[in-house]
């Protein structure tokens, strides 16, 4: 017996550049804003990107980007609607704002099932908004994904950064490529997450300070995109990424 | 599941099994698919037909759906997977994705939304018969 559904998801994948799973190893560390914002980033400098909110129990890129009405458009699978320049895919589609509790082998099959029926097309970058943890999602992706990168997110907590740690070991010790590690809300001068991250050979990328104003974006791309977050994260994608 | 990537789906895997297996043509593929995919099998072969597939020339293709099974986690209770009565939005949601169905069916008996699907779910070549 043989799920076919495997077979079928290279090839969705195959006209896509790069891949880039935005993770974390502990929730609430800004994932879903820096995968959101990366995306418009990328997509503002000419690439052509999709986002994929692979967060199933709490999908939270949507109100970032301030996405409703939309729907994807059926043809041989399903094809993503755009959103800000963004071929935008998630959860939100099918299952709207109701809860979706689901245990990891639901987690596994619906993400076996999105990869199988989208149809992203030719993508210049594809930008993964992963649920926290090393659980089925990013096990998963490291399964079903051949060639999938890694950014991982953490803030300047000993305790956040005890648990990305793990997701980091994990990630090294699969020879998963690790695009580089951004310490998110930074308030205080500490260099405890660069030399830690360093002093294993990772590429620390940069802090973001923490920006009290970026609340009142949320839902609002252009305001989103004229926030110090923004400047920031743009900065360390244009002199560490060199995209 | 989508019928069409479906269709797509089965076609990838018969030609990798077909290259490993050193198969020249396909006789008959057996498939099986979860009553909760709601596959349309006029559709599903209608695109296998597009797909128009040299070595499928010859294949003979069944198609079994598996009658869905829900089992409560919490009470234990079971009950079957009733697609007439699904709004036809909900409906269709489960069509893309099955797993949608814990946002929208309970445990008929606790209320529950923590329930399994011991079968009836997900899409399986069972077998592939062929000639080298």
């Amino acid at each position: 017996m043989v799920d076919p559904r495997l077979n079928i998801i290279d090839k969705r994948l195959a006209k896509v550049g790069k891949i880039i799973a935005v993770s974390s190893g502990k929730g609430g560390v800004g994932k879903s804003l820096i995968a959101s914002t990366l995306a418009l980033i990328l997509s503002k400098s000419g690439h052509k990107v999709g986002l994929l909110d692979l967060d199933f129990t709490s999908p939270s890129t949507h109100v970032i980007l301030g996405i409703e009405g939309m729907y994807p458009k059926e043809e041989k699978g399903i094809i993503p609607p755009v959103a800000h320049g963004l071929l935008y895919m998630s959860i939100i589609y099918y299952a709207g704002d109701a809860p979706s509790p689901l245990r990891g082998a639901d987690v596994s099959n619906a993400t076996i099932e999105l990869l199988a029926i989208t149809q992203w097309g030719s993508l210049d970058f594809l930008i993964i908004d992963m649920p926290p943890g090393m659980g089925d999602a990013t096990l998963d992706m490291i399964r079903f994904i051949r060639d999938i990168n890694f950014l991982v997110v953490t803030t300047s907590s000993k305790v956040a950064f005890e648990t990305v740690r793990k997701l980091l070991w994990l990630l090294r010790d699969l020879k998963i490529p690790i695009v580089g590690v951004i310490e998110n809300m930074k308030m205080t001068d500490s260099s405890f997450i660069r030399e830690n991250v360093e002093k294993h050979n990772l590429s620390f990328l940069g802090s973001i300070k923490f920006d009290n104003k970026l609340e009142d974006s949320i839902g609002d791309v252009s305001k989103l995109l004229e926030t110090e977050f923004e400047k920031s994260l743009e900065r360390i994608i244009s002199q560490k990424l060199k995209i | 599941m989508h019928e069409w990537a479906l269709a797509e789906a089965v076609v990838s895997t018969i030609l990798k099994i077909a290259e490993e297996e050193e198969l020249k043509t396909i006789v008959e593929v057996k498939i099986k698919v979860g009553e909760l995919q709601q596959i349309n099998q006029e559709i599903f072969e209608f695109a296998l037909s597009q797909l128009q597939l040299p070595i499928l020339k010859n294949a003979k293709f069944s198609f079994e759906t598996v009658k869905a099974k829900l089992k409560c986690k919490v009470c234990e209770y079971q009950w079957s997977f009733d697609a007439e009565n699904l709004g036809e939005d909900v409906s269709e949601a489960i069509h893309f994705i099955p797993e949608i169905a814990h946002t929208y069916l309970k445990c008929p008996k606790c209320g529950s939304p923590d329930f399994e699907i011991p079968v009836g779910r997900g899409v399986w070549l069972e077998s592939i018969k062929g000639a080298k």
